[in-house]
């Protein structure tokens, strides 16, 4: 550890939060309603696609109208995008002769594009056709992006809402989302990220003649424009198969900067809108510390343990200092060590150095995260992810102290706890289920490239990623295969949905109840003691049910790594 | 019905806003305003284009700087690390073939003065930097095969030396295609 890669971490920390907490009110002041001052164009442009798409602006849903639309539109895009993939061969936009899908990997990639998970089978430059990677990537990352944004502001309607019943117009948010949030930011990075040595080409693949004589062939594309939406939406599928390790992705320290802000950018806003819905800016204070304080903790035990290296080289082979494996050094391991952390804190899944490589305790970090799902968390999701722990904790509390558990003025009954535990119990599920079973069948063991303890991680990461919808791997796993492209494709599907359906289930119950009025008695929900309470709700949730697995995977590894053992 | 009407039409609208449009202004505006970086920053020797400066490139001539070592033998249409982890035979084994190459290439280098960046496979396969430690250690062997003396490669890195971002981000490093071209130029090639 350095003195100035520790300053950097903090520095890029420091500008998250800056930039976070202003564009937190401005999603406020988009989702009710108030005039932008670039009202002038987005007014006009948001009528003519109300109008292509039929809609009336005026009109509310309730949950169920909200919902059902949400899903049916992301339906359809699967769909489309799943046609795509597997016709890629035969449409346009194809310069380097790029072939259709097999149907488990068009599948995967549907499932993993429309969950905002954006796990890869599949290498960029080798399996997706340009066409592809603007109508079908570059457009569900924004897309899915949007999908995660409605779903917490509708959620919050309900919370706020006295004796409500809709929770808004569906088509109203999802359109504004795109048009006054997500495509200004995109367009922005997007034009700085081309100055600053992304490509954005429609030429094919140059050939060229190497120095000494030798030919190489550098695959380019509409890189730029993929890349701000990756990160801004928090989906993580990188244009070529290193991801943002790939100099074209990510040429300099300062383009790691601006993709690390730009993924944790909106849900670190989101924090800041709730306070201003809820009326309640000590909540968001409070929530801001207490998340932080965790990112810091996982990016400073990354930074620590990789810049202490791998002991084993060192006394087998006499290469002392950091670990430089999978990393590059235009980031060194202090930039490497904060993209790490927040790809898996915010739950984006770009990678700018190869986690299967790095030492067992950094290695460890990206899994917690995604175990947890709720450190800041994806676009929207993560939101949403709080406050269903934020319900728990309140009824913890509610139990320990024998009263009625209420937050935000609204009584938490048992419907609303039920579907919090639901919600809640679906991530552990769909992440320890399938690694048992692909830890025990052949289809599930011969796609693993490390042997030992670092292995089953692998597997371990592999569905904790899909599960978290965050869609980095420990890439040495092969995961494009039969088995693991349906039962990936699978537990991001029911990650994603099914705790989304049961949020949207609760937020159509809270609309109806009325606010009450706080008393002595009302339990704070925005001290620092209650923000305790939240944490040790998450620690102690993640830890208990998933200790077991990390112990294995990562803590085993770590400790046969400082005992200098190779794996056998 | 009607909603799945809506989400057909939502479909069309949607898919020209942001999967054509969108990119497409982008690449409109990136050629007119940033032709160079938009087209993968290639560079010429003589005329013709060599590579990009922002991927590395295969070089085992002992008279230039070699890049970083490469999972994917530096193939730019098929990026990707080694993704061996730290307790694996297999990292240990790559590790030791790169520190037998480095001090077969450049005889007389302590294996304790062999930076990690210089036996350690990068991130993407194309890491077109390397450490100012990396570039030091091949001085006398580019000195031998070239004839050039090694102030004048040293001067050469120190010109190419780039620094952390605003004293804060990244690493010290030199980028291997810029030091090669200046090879090639102080060779008169």
């Amino acid at each position: 550890m350095t003195c100035s890669g520790t300053i950097g971490i903090l520095a890029v920390v420091a500008l998250i939060l800056a930039l976070a907490i202003p564009l937190g009110g401005y999603i406020y002041r988009v989702f009710t309603g108030q005039k932008s001052f670039l009202e002038p164009v987005y007014a006009p442009i948001e009528r003519v696609i109300y109008k292509l798409v039929g809609i009336n602006p005026s009109t509310d849903m309730d949950w169920k109208g909200y919902v059902k639309v949400w899903l049916l539109v992301q339906f359809v895009m699967a769909i489309f995008v799943y046609l795509i993939f597997t016709l890629q061969g035969r449409l346009p936009l194809n310069p380097d002769g790029i072939k259709g899908m097999s149907w488990d990997l068009a599948f995967n990639t549907a499932a993993s594009f429309i969950t905002n998970t954006n796990w890869q089978s599949y290498a960029g430059e080798q399996s997706m056709s340009y066409l592809g990677q603007m109508v079908a990537i570059t457009y569900l990352q924004f897309t899915s992006a949007a999908a995660g944004v409605v779903a917490v502001i509708a959620f919050i309607r309900g919370i706020v809402a006295n004796k409500g019943k809709t929770l808004g117009n569906f088509w109203v948010d999802y359109i504004k989302v795109h048009t006054r949030i997500l495509l200004p930011l995109a367009f922005i990075f997007a034009v700085a990220f081309v100055g600053l040595g992304l490509p954005e080409t429609l030429q094919g693949a140059q050939i060229v003649h190497t120095l000494q004589g030798g030919t190489q062939t550098i695959s380019r594309g509409p890189v730029a424009s993929l890349e701000a939406i990756k990160q801004l939406g928090t989906n993580g599928g990188g244009y070529f198969n290193a991801n943002s390790a790939h100099p074209y992705e990510d040429p300099r320290a300062i383009t790691t900067v601006l993709e690390i802000l730009a993924m944790a950018l909106i849900p670190a806003a989101l924090i800041a809108t709730f306070g201003k819905f809820i009326g309640d800016r000590k909540q968001a204070v409070v929530l801001y510390v207490f998340l932080t304080g965790l990112l810091l903790l996982g990016a400073f035990t990354i930074y620590a343990s990789e810049t202490s290296g791998n002991p084993i080289l060192q006394h087998v082979l006499g290469i002392s200092g950091q670990n430089m494996e999978g990393k590059e050094v235009r980031f060194g391991e202090s930039l490497s060590s904060i993209f790490t952390a927040v790809t898996t804190a915010f739950t984006t899944g770009a990678v700018n150095n190869m986690h299967d490589s790095l030492t067992p305790l950094g290695g460890m970090v990206p899994i917690v995260f995604m175990m947890f799902n709720s450190v800041f968390g994806g676009i929207g999701v993560g939101l949403l992810n709080i406050l269903m722990f934020l319900i728990i904790a309140v009824f913890l509390s509610g139990l320990m102290v024998g009263r009625t558990p209420e937050i935000f003025g609204k009584k938490i009954e048992a419907r609303e706890i039920k579907l919090a535990t639901a919600a809640m119990l679906v991530h552990p599920f769909v992440i320890l289920v399938p690694t048992a079973i692909a830890i025990v069948t052949r289809a599930g063991t011969s796609s693993i490239l490390n042997p030992g303890l670092h292995g089953f991680s692998e597997v371990l990461y592999a569905f904790t990623s899909g599960a978290a919808n965050n869609g980095s791997a420990f890439a040495g796993l092969n995961g494009n295969t039969v088995f693991y492209n349906v039962a990936i494709g699978l537990v991001m599907l029911f990650g994603r949905y099914v705790s989304i359906v049961a949020m949207f289930a609760m937020a159509g119950s809270l609309v109806s109840k009325s606010v009450m009025p706080k008393t002595v008695g009302t339990l704070k929900t925005n001290t620092y003691s209650f923000g305790a309470v939240f944490l040790a709700v998450v620690i102690i949730v993640g830890a208990l049910t998933f200790f077991p697995a990390v112990a294995v995977g990562p803590i085993g590894e770590q400790l046969q790594m400082l005992a200098g053992q190779v794996t056998q | 019905m009607i909603n799945l009407w809506r989400s057909l039409r939502f479909l069309v609208v949607s898919v020209a806003l942001l999967g054509l449009i969108y990119p497409l202004i982008v690449t409109g505006i990136g050629q007119l305003l940033f032709p160079y970086q938009a087209n993968g920053s290639m560079v010429k020797l003589n005329g013709r284009v060599v590579g990009s400066i922002l991927i590395a490139q295969a070089v085992t001539n002992p008279g230039l700087f070699h890049p970083r070592p490469s999972a994917v033998s530096y193939s730019a249409n098929g990026s990707g690390g080694s993704n061996l982890g730290p307790t694996t035979p297999a990292l240990i084994r790559e590790v030791k073939n790169n520190i037998q190459a480095v001090e077969q290439q450049n005889p007389g280098t302590p294996v304790s003065s062999i930076p990690p960046d210089m036996v350690e496979s990068s991130g993407s396969g194309l890491d077109p930097d390397i450490s100012i430690q990396n570039a030091m250690i091949q001085v006398p062997r580019i000195s031998k095969a070239t004839g050039l003396s090694r102030r004048d490669l040293i001067t050469l890195i120190n010109q190419d030396k780039r620094g952390r971002f605003l004293g804060i981000w990244g690493e010290p490093m030199v980028n291997v295609m810029q030091l090669n071209l200046g090879i090639e130029k102080l060779l008169g090639r």
